[in-house]
């Protein structure tokens, strides 16, 4: 069976970005990608869009055709779906391009991500990110994706007698990669006390725990043995792709702070790559909430259950034994969610490459990317690197 | 008031208006919300849930005070949402009212209440279901 190459990767800044439109975004990510895999558009053999919420953000639906359209490929016949998994459709179709080359269907796939947010205003963004949730029996009552966070942020506070500031000192660390990311949200840095003394958003939750709504466009392109040799292309092996599934709603979850579907998609994904996890050199966590990257940390087997605010403490700055989110994560470089699980590849591919400029961690042997839907309802987890 | 009492005037939701689970005829498992298919018997459950009235008294499993809110819950911010473990076993998403923010605790008993749930602005619908207040 091939392995799979990423050979190309592109994408647009991250942010509030008002007068660029959903196609504009999609098609810039793509052409990026294209260009930096050094390969025509007819060489691609199937096209993925990512999108979470165009339909109700945007009244567009059907984002596959709409990138392909308006990447110039349509008219080729190359074939065009959408991938839809709430907030990790990127890391999804990620998986889904990786399903269709290791398949031997296809040499040649694109994964295009974009998400656009801004077009709505006020707080009615609010109830369309609420539809990641279950809408009849979570937001109907008031749910919305930030309270669920807090309602799990306080119970696993409660348990373990962990502080606030091991969450905030998770976007802290954000900021400050984001800084050094000129595609970035935000790129400002953040000290714990402010992060601390920010506006209350669902309590304990502050508006420094949660990602920002954000614009965005990142695409990647995948390639088999075969071609990846055909045009002598030196890409970045996916070591392993996994994927895994817990309830929708949080009430119908064993723990409230144990994401499962994380739990067996990073087992999968170390069984599958046969590497150990301190083979791993940096990872891009989906914090989209601060207290998600703690407890993705424990839940991938970095740290015991209740621990993982030790490690943050500690250290996790790209200099230290294992970066988190040398990007600026989701609180900082941003969360265009359908582009977002695309961005972090595109994130781990330029590290692999040693093209991440200020941001870039010494030597990394292998990188670990990470996404969940909503509250944890799906996780995806691709490990790459190495040969 | 028993949340019962005004379950005749809303014909929409059963479940949502009288806290009626589903139970599995073939374990006894109770799902609220109810589910067509037993999560441990599968296939054997089919056909054998069968409604089941909770008694809508539990604790507050976790909670959140929400100063973010959507603009059919502007009236009510900041309003308290929380996960209620009832006592028949299921965990359920909704408001407790009728409190200070202080008071509330994990672990705290509550016991369920008939209310406004949210106001659409734009149709002026309002809908109606079941809170918590503290016991
Ligand atoms: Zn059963």
């Amino acid at each position: 069976m091939t392995e799979v190459h990423i050979i190309g990767a592109g994408e647009t800044k991250f942010g509030e970005l008002w007068d660029r439109s959903l196609r504009e975004l999609a098609v810039e990510a793509g052409l990026r990608a294209i260009e930096d895999a050094g390969i025509y558009s007819r060489d691609i053999g199937i096209l993925y869009g990512s999108n979470t919420l165009a339909g109700s953000l945007n009244w567009q639906n059907d984002i596959g055709s709409l990138l392909a359209d308006f990447s110039g490929i349509a008219s080729a016949g190359i074939p065009a779906i959408r991938v839809e998994s709430s907030t990790s459709s990127g890391a999804s179709a990620i998986r889904e391009a990786y399903l269709a080359i290791r398949s031997g269907e296809y040499d040649v796939a694109m994964v295009g991500g974009v998400e656009k947010m801004t077009d709505i205003y006020g707080s009615e963004i609010l109830d369309v990110v609420s539809t990641t949730l279950d809408r009849e029996w979570e937001s109907f009552f008031g749910g919305t994706a930030a309270a669920m966070a807090a309602i799990t942020a306080r119970k696993y506070m409660h348990d373990f007698n962990v502080e606030k500031e091991a969450l905030a000192a998770f976007s802290v660390n954000d900021h400050a990669n984001a800084s050094k990311n000129p595609n970035a949200h935000y790129r400002s840095k953040i000290t714990l006390e402010t992060a601390m003394k920010s506006t209350k958003v669902a309590e304990p939750l502050n508006i420094m725990d949660c990602s920002p709504v954000s614009d965005g466009g990142a695409a990647l392109i995948l390639a088999s043995d075969k071609f990846a040799k055909s045009v002598g292309k030196e890409g970045v092996v996916i070591k392993s792709s996994a994927i895994s599934q817990d309830y929708l709603a949080l009430h119908s979850r064993d723990s409230l702070y144990t994401i499962n579907s994380t739990v067996r998609a990073g087992r999968t994904a170390f069984e599958k790559a046969g590497i150990k996890k301190s083979d791993i050199s940096f990872m891009e966590l989906h914090n989209s909430y601060s207290i998600y990257g703690l407890l993705e940390i424990e839940d991938l087997g970095f740290a015991e259950k209740g621990k993982a605010s030790d490690f943050v403490m500690d250290d996790i700055s790209l200099t230290s034994p294992l970066p988190i989110n040398p990007s600026g994560g989701l609180k900082a470089k941003g969360n265009p969610m359908g582009a977002t699980g695309v961005g972090q590849a595109v994130e781990a591919y330029l590290q692999m490459k040693g093209k991440a400029k200020e941001r870039q961690i010494k030597e990394p042997k292998y990188g670990l990317i990470h996404s969940i839907s909503g509250t944890g309802s799906t996780s995806v987890v691709h490990i790459i690197g190495g040969e | 008031m028993k949340v019962g009492e005004l379950s005749s005037v809303w014909r929409e939701s059963n479940h949502r208006y009288r806290l009626v689970a589903h139970k599995c005829g073939n374990c006894s498992t109770v799902y609220f919300p109810p589910r067509d298919i037993c999560l441990k018997c599968h296939r054997e459950s089919i056909g054998k849930m069968k409604e089941f009235e909770l008694s809508g008294k539990g604790e507050i499993e976790s909670f959140t005070v929400v100063h973010d809110v959507p603009p059919a819950f502007v009236r009510q911010r900041p309003y308290f949402l929380a996960l209620i473990k009832l006592d028949e076993g299921p965990t359920v998403t909704a408001q407790i009212v009728d409190c200070e923010a202080s008071e509330l605790e994990i672990g705290k008993r509550v016991r369920a209440v008939f209310r406004r749930i949210r106001e659409d602005g734009k149709s002026g619908v309002i809908e109606y279901g079941y809170k918590f207040v503290l016991q």
